[in-house]
């Protein structure tokens, strides 16, 4: 249970570092927190008292392995999760570095030229 | 590169980093590979699989950008080739796909299983994470590459 | 036939992408060739599964709820023809147009993508498998919508890209929810689970999380702060398939797909979304009357309009949902026949401001023209499509009972022409500035489009009644029963 209110507080941390700071790069951070929370709340789900990695060794017993194993699916969506984090994450690096090339700022409060 | 270019790549100081750097970079990079291509292969028998290994294999030819210049790195793999591998891969992937359509099932695993635990086995999940490791390995080198010539283009605006 | 079809909508697209990339770095030509060739041969397909039976397609052979399955059931089909007419007619527009653009290979190669990942999205029978898709159509837009790379483009970019990633991040979050209320991801299976468990507070907080999300990809308020930056910012071929269908598939099909599908329509759902409906169609109108750029104006517009279809939707009656997908197949329509419009006018005359311009009627026969029929449509004038399909949602909700949502739809479709009329006096008629006065038609690629939008656009109107019964009954009962979507993936009795 403390497990995961301690993921939620990351969760928050996230949230308050995209929106409070100015820098772009501070909110690039701010997301990928936000983002690696969700995946680390995922796998927390699948989690299961005194379990063993579920890779199947040669001369195992199969029904003792899927009574103490941890559950492989949430790790399967969190993988494709992560790379789909990894493709938001250079996407946002190009903008910032095209963003600096045209504004000459990281400071997001001066990037306002669409209003209205 | 022969052995005497290497040397005197090596303690050249005006060329990337420090002498440390680069005579332990020199040893890594073949390791990070060969690790990188261990996860890749045995992708359906121990945990990793085409995408982790495929970072890993970004990793060295990152590392050697880092550590020589950027025009050393771009020799051994230029930013053409780079994206042309990350597009091969994935058209290799597709049409492992498509093979399926013929039997009227899209993916459908159309090599035998072969026996449990042993590397040929598991249908076509070998063939697939090796393609999907060389195009996760040549993609993030190549936006390795993108923002590193964006950041030396601004860079050199400014001055 | 039809059984492998299914995943050839996704797999098409898929492999015409990565060829374009291959062979686009030796012969510059290669991207319109093979993208008219795979958006011709994905809108052929989905001419066709308009005929086929419901079926359901097993992804590799394994059976649900262990594998992942594509569903084609009267919904799916309804935004598949949606999604792949618009995606063939901008296509064939986006040929003469980005020759202004340099990377022209990229932009094909990332519109077939946006292409696969709403294809993927209104198939797809998993939850997990819809976010997937949803951000493969996603990363596409975000890179289309800072495609030329002017200040403005990049900053609307960026904004799109933070937003949006928060509304998938809560999508992911909904789904972990989801899935460890009832152990499994796929639609149906959740489904029966969720209708055999108490409500408790997770299931709250699930719904929360995927209204989030889903209203903030297709454009309501209060989530709509993108919209009116992004839409404009974009090349117009980009911003037609924006507005016109990835709004739709991504936000309102979703939502519906997940609030009757798998919530069996909860009363607690439905009237959120009415509610903000009715705040969106209202503030979109608002806001469009003080607008001089003409794209920031049909965005607006834009945020008008998917608010008539929530209210619609969230009304919850056959003829309610019947109503809004039919706006919403209308909308698709004019909205992308008004930006591709507006594309061209920028194209010829170089400017978006409405101030400057005027008496294009003129100079621009076909666009003028398609313009016309596009704002009066949208207006609501008979027989234009829009006007079927506006009074038959004023109709459903003075049927339920909804006076003040059925009040406030009459009022917003006033301001409606109001601005619309405003367009059509600013930028068609009046005198003509003596810098455009050497102006000419667009080229004949561009003008093929048009002109097939606004046969549509008039078709759809007077034959509503086969329309009805070809698409848009069978959508409904679709939508409205639970179990037998349930019967037909599980093969079970719901």
């Amino acid at each position: 249970m403390t497990v995961f209110m301690l993921d939620m507080i990351i969760f928050g941390l996230g949230i308050y570092c995209l929106i409070a700071k100015r820098h772009l790069i501070k909110k690039i951070i701010g997301m990928v927190i936000i983002e690696y929370s969700v995946n680390l709340f995922l796998i927390l789900l699948g989690y299961r008292m005194q379990g063993i990695a579920p890779i199947l060794s040669p001369g195992q017993d199969i029904v003792e392995f899927a009574k103490k194993g941890v559950d492989p699916l949430p790790q399967a969506l969190v993988l494709t999760s992560i790379v789909i984090g990894l493709g938001t994450l250079a996407l946002m690096s190009a903008y910032t570095i095209k963003l600096y090339e045209k504004y000459k700022t990281f400071d997001m409060s001066e990037i306002r030229k669409l209003r209205g | 590169m022969k052995k005497a270019e290497i040397e005197k790549l090596v303690h050249d100081e005006s060329i990337g980093m420090t002498l440390i750097v680069k005579t332990v970079a020199r040893i890594m990079i073949a390791m990070i590979l060969l690790y990188g291509f261990y996860i890749v292969l045995y992708g359906h028998l121990t945990p990793g699989g085409g995408f982790a290994g495929g970072v890993i294999l970004a990793i060295a030819y990152t590392l050697m950008m880092l550590a020589f210049s950027r025009h050393i790195a771009l020799a051994k793999l230029n930013d053409f080739w780079a994206s042309m591998f990350d597009n091969l891969g994935m058209l290799a992937f597709v049409i492992l796909g498509y093979i399926g359509l013929n039997v009227g099932i899209f993916l459908y695993n159309f090599l035998g299983k072969g026996t449990p635990f042993s590397i040929v086995s598991a249908g076509f999940i070998p063939l697939a994470n090796i393609f999907i490791g060389v195009k996760v390995g040549a993609c993030l080198y190549a936006v390795f590459i993108g923002l590193s010539i964006y950041g030396r283009l601004v860079l050199r605006e400014e001055e | 036939m039809s059984t492998v079809a299914m995943p050839l909508m996704v797999a098409l697209p898929m492999l015409f992408t990565v060829l374009i990339l291959i062979i686009g770095k030796f012969w510059r030509y290669i991207g319109p060739i093979l993208g008219v060739a795979c958006t011709a041969a994905t809108f052929y397909l989905s001419l066709l599964l308009i005929t086929a039976p419901d079926s359901v397609y097993q992804m590799g052979g394994w059976i649900p709820p262990i594998g992942i399955v594509m569903i084609l059931d009267g919904l799916s089909k309804l935004m598949l023809l949606v999604v792949n007419l618009l995606a063939f007619l901008v296509m064939i527009y986006s040929i003469s147009y980005m020759n202004r653009y340099t990377a022209q290979t990229k932009f094909y190669a990332l519109f077939l993508l946006m292409l696969t990942g709403m294809n993927g999205v209104v198939l797809s029978g998993d939850l997990f498998n819809l976010f997937v898709f949803t951000e493969i159509a996603s990363l596409a837009s975000y890179a289309l919508v800072g495609f030329g790379v002017e200040s403005e483009e990049l900053e609307a970019g960026f904004k799109y890209l933070i937003l949006g990633s928060l509304a998938s991040t809560a999508i992911l979050f909904g789904v972990a929810i989801i899935y460890n209320l009832t152990g499994t991801v796929n639609m149906a299976d959740a489904a029966n689970m969720i209708n055999a468990i108490k409500p408790n507070t997770a299931l709250v907080f699930a719904i929360g999380m995927f209204i989030f999300g889903f209203a903030l990809k297709s454009g309501l308020v209060p989530f709509h702060a993108w919209l009116p930056d992004a839409h404009p910012s974009a090349p117009a071929p980009v911003s037609a398939m924006l507005s016109g269908v990835l709004i739709k598939a991504l936000g309102v099909y979703a939502i519906t797909r997940v609030a009757f599908s798998v919530f069996n329509g909860e009363k607690v759902i439905l009237d959120i979304i009415l509610w903000f409906g009715l705040i969106s169609a209202f503030v979109g109108g608002m806001l469009s009357i003080g607008q001089d750029d003409i794209k920031r104006l049909l965005a607006f517009s834009s945020i008008s309009q998917v608010g008539y279809i929530a209210m619609g939707i969230g009304i919850g009656t056959p003829a309610g949902i019947a109503a809004a997908l039919f706006h919403l197949f209308n909308h698709a329509v004019f909205k992308g026949l008004l930006f591709l419009d507006s594309g061209a006018i920028e194209m010829r005359t170089g400017t978006r401001d409405m101030r400057q311009m005027g008496g294009l009627m003129k100079r621009m026969p076909v666009t003028s023209l398609s313009t016309v029929i596009g704002s009066l449509s949208i207006s609501g004038f008979p027989p234009f499509n829009g006007f079927f399909s506006k009074l038959l949602i004023i109709i459903a909700l003075f049927q339920a009972k909804a006076y003040l949502f059925a009040g406030v739809a009459i009022f917003v479709s006033f301001i409606t022409i109001a601005y619309y009329v405003k367009v059509q006096k600013q930028i068609l008629f009046g005198p003509l500035p003596k810098v455009y006065s050497n102006i000419k038609e667009v080229p004949i690629s561009m003008t093929i489009p048009l002109i097939t939008l606004s046969v549509i656009c008039l078709a759809a109107g007077i034959f509503y009644g086969f329309l009805n019964n070809a698409l848009f009954y069978p959508a409904t009962q679709a939508v409205l029963n639970q179990a037998k979507y349930i019967s037909m993936v599980l093969g079970i009795g719901g």
